[in-house]
C-alpha cells in the first residue's frame, strides 16, 4: 500500500522556526487599555530574561486599546519565544513583528548640548544637517529636537558628543507598517 | 442584589458545587453570601491548604477548583498554590478579598498587592475596579482557567465593592479579544507527523500531563495501539497510558526507567504530546535524544521549541488532534515489522534493567515495599495524591496507574505540603473513590493542619507517611553529591504521628514490621474517617535509577 509519496526520510526534516534572527525587531502590540497591562509585559520580559531595547506606549484611535512599540534584539533573543509568550497575556490583542524594510519607524530625541563661543555655530550646523529643531537656547547650551530612525539619532549623538552632551532624552521608537493596511 | 450574591450566582452558573477557603475581614461579605448560597464550603485551616485542595479537586475531576481567601496574609498564603497550579496547568479560580477601595495603596490593615505579587504566576488576574464588572470578571476567570492550557486565575475583590448592589443579569458569554486558544491542529502538519511516524524505525511516544488535562487518554491509547508504538509518560502524565502494558516503557526522566530513557536516547522520532521538555526529563539538553527528530503537539504554542526545537510543531487540543493523527497513520498502513529490531533493543533494556530493589532480610520495611503494598491492597483502585520527595518518585515507579486522574502530585513546582490537602480536594470531588495520600515525614507536617479539616468536614482520606526520619531526597543528594555531609536533613523524632492523628480526631496507625504491613494498610483503608498511618521505613534508602542533575540519559546510575 506504500507508495512513493508516503516515503519520508526523517533526515530531511528541519527544525521549524525558532532560533536567533540576528537582527533588531520592532514589535508593535495592540493591548487592552487596562490597569496593569504594562506591568504584565515588563514583568514577562524580566522573568524570561528578555531585554527591551526601547519601549513606547500611547493611545490609539480606539480609547479601549493602547499601542505598545518594543524593540528587541534578535541576536540575543529567540523572537519566536518572545512573541509567543507575549501572546499568552490575555490583554495582548495583536502582535506584529515589523520587518525594518516594511515599516516606517521614528523616534524623537532631545539633546542638551554645551554650546558657547565657537562651538555654537557648529552645533547649529549639525542640527540643520540632521533637520533638527532648536527648541531651547541658553547662553551656554542649546537643546535640539531630532526625529528619525534610531540610526539617525545615534549618528547625531555621535556628532554632537564632542561638544559636550549634557543630556539626551529619547522616546523609544514607534512604527507603522508601510502601505495601506493597518499595522 | 449585592455583588457578592451575584458572585454566588456566577459560581453556580459555572457548575461549581464545592469551594475551599477561609473567611477574614475583607471577604466577610463573600462569606455572608456563601452562608445560604447552596454551595458546599470546605472550611480549611490554612489558605495554602485551601489552594492545594482546589488543585486536587481540579486534578481529580477535571473541573475548575475554587479557593477563597481574605486580603493580605490570606491572599499571600495562596501564593504557593497559585504557583503550583500555573506550573502544572491546573484549572483553578482564586477569589481574594481586598481592602476597601478608599484604603487601597495606603498600606491599610491586611492590605497586600496580591495581583502584583502573583503577576508572574497566574494565567491571568482580574482586579475589580467597579461592582458592576464583578459578574463578567468571574465568568472570564472560569473561561480562562479551563480553556486552552488550563491554569490559575485570580480575582481580587475590594470589600466595599463586593457589598454594593448591582443589577445582576446572567452573563451568557465572555468576550476576550486577546484570548483565542487554538484547538484544531493544522491538518497538513498532522499528515506530516503521521508520515514521519510511519517512516520512523525507532519511534517513541512521549506523553505528559497535557494529555490528562485534555482528557485525551483514550485517544492516546488508540494511537499507540494502532501499531506497536512504544510509549513513555512523564511524571505528570502517569495514567494517560495504562500501566502496566507491553508497550509501556515506564516513566521517563530523572527517576524514570532505563528502558524509557535509553529509548529516548536512541530514538529517531519522538512524538511529544502535552509535554514541555522539562529539565527533569531532558537532563543535559545538549545531549538529549541526539538522534531524534521531534513532533511536538501542545495547546500552548509557547511550549513548542521553547527547550527543544520541534521539527513538526502542531498547536491544538490533543483530544482533537490525536484521532486525526491516528487516522492518517492508519491510512499509511505502516509495516509493524519495521519496529521489530527496535522492540528487541527495548526488551533487552527491560530485561536487563527492570525496576528493582533489594528487600530487607529483617522485618524492616523498604520504602518501595510500602508502595507495592498500597498497590496490592487497593488493587490499584485508588486515587493517589503524593507529596514531594523520595516517596513521590517511588510511588511513581511502583504504583501502576492504569487510568488518568488517579495520580495527583506536584510536578513542576515540587511543593512539599501539597499531598494531604490535594488528597482532601480529590476526595471532595470524587467521594466514592478511595483516596490515598502518600507523604513523607518531611512533607506531611507542612500542611498537617488540614487533618482537622478532614475530620470536621468528614473527608475520609487515608494518609500513609513514608517515615524515614529524614528529608529523604535532600539526604540522598547529600550522600551522593555532597560527601555525605548531612546538613539539616534529620527530622528527629517529632512529631509522634499517631498522637498527632489522635489530637486531630483522626485515626492514627503505625507499622514498622513488614510482616504486618498489608494488614495495617487494610485496616487503614477499612477504617471510618481520615487515617494517618506512620510507616517506618529504611532510613537511608536511595531512589534509583537516577540521572544525576545536568547529565544525560546514558549516564543513569543505580
Amino acid at each position: 500500500m506504500t507508495d512513493a509519496t508516503d516515503i519520508l526520510n526523517l533526515d530531511d526534516l528541519e527544525v521549524s522556526g525558532g532560533g536567533r534572527t540576528g537582527r533588531r525587531h520592532i514589535l508593535s502590540l495592540l493591548v487592552e487599555n487596562k490597569p496593569g497591562v504594562l506591568a504584565r509585559i515588563a514583568g514577562l520580559f524580566a522573568r524570561r530574561g528578555f531585554n527591551i531595547d526601547s519601549l513606547a506606549v500611547g493611545p490609539t484611535d480606539d480609547t479601549t486599546i493602547s499601542r505598545l512599540t518594543l524593540t528587541v534584539d534578535g541576536a540575543t533573543h529567540p523572537i519566536d519565544q518572545v512573541t509567543k509568550q507575549l501572546h499568552k497575556l490575555v490583554n495582548v490583542i495583536k502582535i506584529r513583528d515589523l520587518e525594518p524594510e516594511d515599516a516606517v519607524a521614528r523616534e524623537l530625541a532631545l539633546f542638551k548640548i554645551s554650546a558657547d563661543g565657537d562651538s555654537r555655530a557648529q552645533v547649529m550646523q549639525f542640527a540643520e544637517i540632521f533637520r533638527g529643531k532648536i527648541v531651547d537656547v541658553h547662553k551656554r547650551s542649546l537643546t535640539i529636537e531630532v526625529t528619525g530612525t534610531d540610526d539617525k539619532i545615534e549618528a547625531f549623538e555621535e556628532m554632537v558628543r564632542p561638544f559636550g552632551l549634557i543630556e539626551m532624552v529619547r522616546t523609544g521608537e514607534i512604527a507603522v507598517a508601510r502601505g495601506k493596511s493597518a499595522t | 442584589m449585592r455583588a457578592v450574591d451575584a458572585i454566588m450566582e456566577c459560581l453556580k452558573a459555572e457548575g461549581v458545587e464545592h469551594v475551599f477557603g477561609i473567611p477574614g475581614g475583607a471577604n466577610l461579605p463573600t462569606y455572608d453570601a456563601l452562608y445560604d448560597a447552596g454551595l458546599r464550603h470546605i472550611q480549611c485551616r490554612h489558605e495554602q491548604g485551601a489552594g492545594h485542595a482546589a488543585e486536587g479537586y481540579a486534578k481529580a475531576s477535571g473541573r475548575v477548583g475554587v479557593a477563597l481567601a481574605t486580603s493580605g496574609p490570606g491572599a499571600t498564603n495562596l501564593v504557593t498554590a497559585i504557583a503550583d497550579a500555573v506550573m502544572d496547568s491546573v484549572p483553578t479560580v482564586f477569589i481574594t478579598g481586598q481592602v476597601r477601595t478608599d484604603l487601597l495603596g495606603t498600606d491599610g490593615f491586611q492590605e497586600a498587592d496580591v495581583t502584583g505579587i502573583t503577576l508572574p504566576i497566574v494565567k491571568h488576574s482580574l482586579m475589580i475596579r467597579s461592582a458592576e464588572e464583578i459578574p463578567t470578571a468571574i465568568h472570564e476567570a472560569f473561561h480562562i482557567a479551563r480553556t486552552g492550557r488550563p491554569g490559575p486565575v485570580l480575582v481580587d475583590v475590594p470589600q466595599d465593592l463586593s457589598r454594593e448592589d448591582i443589577a445582576y443579569e446572567p452573563v451568557d458569554s465572555v468576550e476576550l479579544p486577546g484570548y483565542q486558544p487554538t484547538t484544531e491542529g493544522n491538518t497538513k502538519q498532522i499528515r506530516l507527523a503521521a508520515k514521519a511516524l510511519a517512516n520512523a524505525r525507532r519511534p517513541v511516544i512521549y506523553a505528559g500531563g497535557g494529555v490528562v488535562n485534555a482528557d485525551a487518554s483514550k485517544e492516546l491509547v488508540e494511537l499507540c495501539l494502532s501499531d506497536k508504538l512504544p510509549v513513555t509518560c512523564t511524571l505528570m502524565g502517569l495514567g494517560a497510558f495504562p500501566a502496566p502494558h507491553d508497550q509501556w516503557l515506564g516513566m521517563l526522566g530523572m527517576h524514570g526507567t532505563r528502558a524509557a530513557n535509553y529509548a529516548m536516547d536512541e530514538a529517531d522520532l519522538i512524538v511529544g504530546i502535552g509535554v514541555r521538555f522539562d529539565d527533569r526529563v531532558t537532563g543535559k539538553l545538549s545531549e538529549f535524544a541526539p538522534r531524534a527528530k521531534f513532533v511536538h503537539i501542545d495547546v500552548d504554542p509557547a511550549e513548542i521549541s521553547k527547550n527543544v526545537p520541534a521539527h513538526i510543531p502542531i498547536v491544538g487540543d490533543a483530544k482533537r488532534i490525536l484521532p486525526k493523527l491516528t487516522a492518517e497513520y492508519r491510512a499509511l498502513a505502516p509495516d509493524t515489522a519495521r519496529l521489530d529490531g527496535w522492540w528487541k533493543r527495548i526488551d533487552g533494556w527491560r530485561d536487563k534493567h527492570p525496576l528493582r530493589y533489594d528487600d530487607s532480610e529483617t522485618a524492616e520495611i523498604k520504602p518501595q515495599r510500602m508502595i507495592e503494598a498500597l498497590y496490592e491492597v487497593t488493587g490499584g483502585d485508588a486515587i493517589v495524591a503524593s507529596d514531594v520527595g523520595q516517596h513521590q518518585m517511588w510511588t511513581a515507579q511502583y504504583f501502576h496507574f492504569d487510568g488518568p486522574r488517579k495520580w495527583i502530585n506536584s510536578g513542576g513546582l515540587g511543593t512539599m505540603g501539597f499531598g494531604l490537602p490535594a488528597a482532601m480536594g480529590a476526595k471532595v470531588a470524587r467521594p466514592d473513590d478511595n483516596v490515598i495520600c502518600v507523604s513523607g515525614d518531611g512533607s506531611v507536617v507542612m500542611n498537617a493542619q488540614e487533618l482537622a479539616t478532614c475530620v470536621t468536614e468528614n473527608i475520609p482520606i487515608k494518609v500513609f507517611v513514608m517515615n524515614n526520619g529524614y528529608l529523604g531526597m535532600v539526604r540522598q543528594w547529600q550522600e551522593l553529591f555532597w560527601d555525605r555531609r548531612y546538613s539539616s536533613v534529620d527530622m528527629g523524632k517529632s512529631p509522634d504521628l499517631v498522637k498527632l492523628a489522635d489530637a486531630y480526631g483522626a485515626t492514627g496507625l503505625r507499622v514498622q514490621d513488614k510482616g504486618e504491613l498489608e494488614d495495617v494498610v487494610k485496616a487503614a483503608m477499612d477504617a471510618d474517617g481520615p487515617v494517618l498511618c506512620d510507616v517506618r521505613v529504611t532510613p537511608e534508602e536511595n531512589c534509583y535509577p537516577m540521572i544525576p542533575a545536568g547529565q544525560a540519559a546514558r549516564d543513569m546510575v543505580g
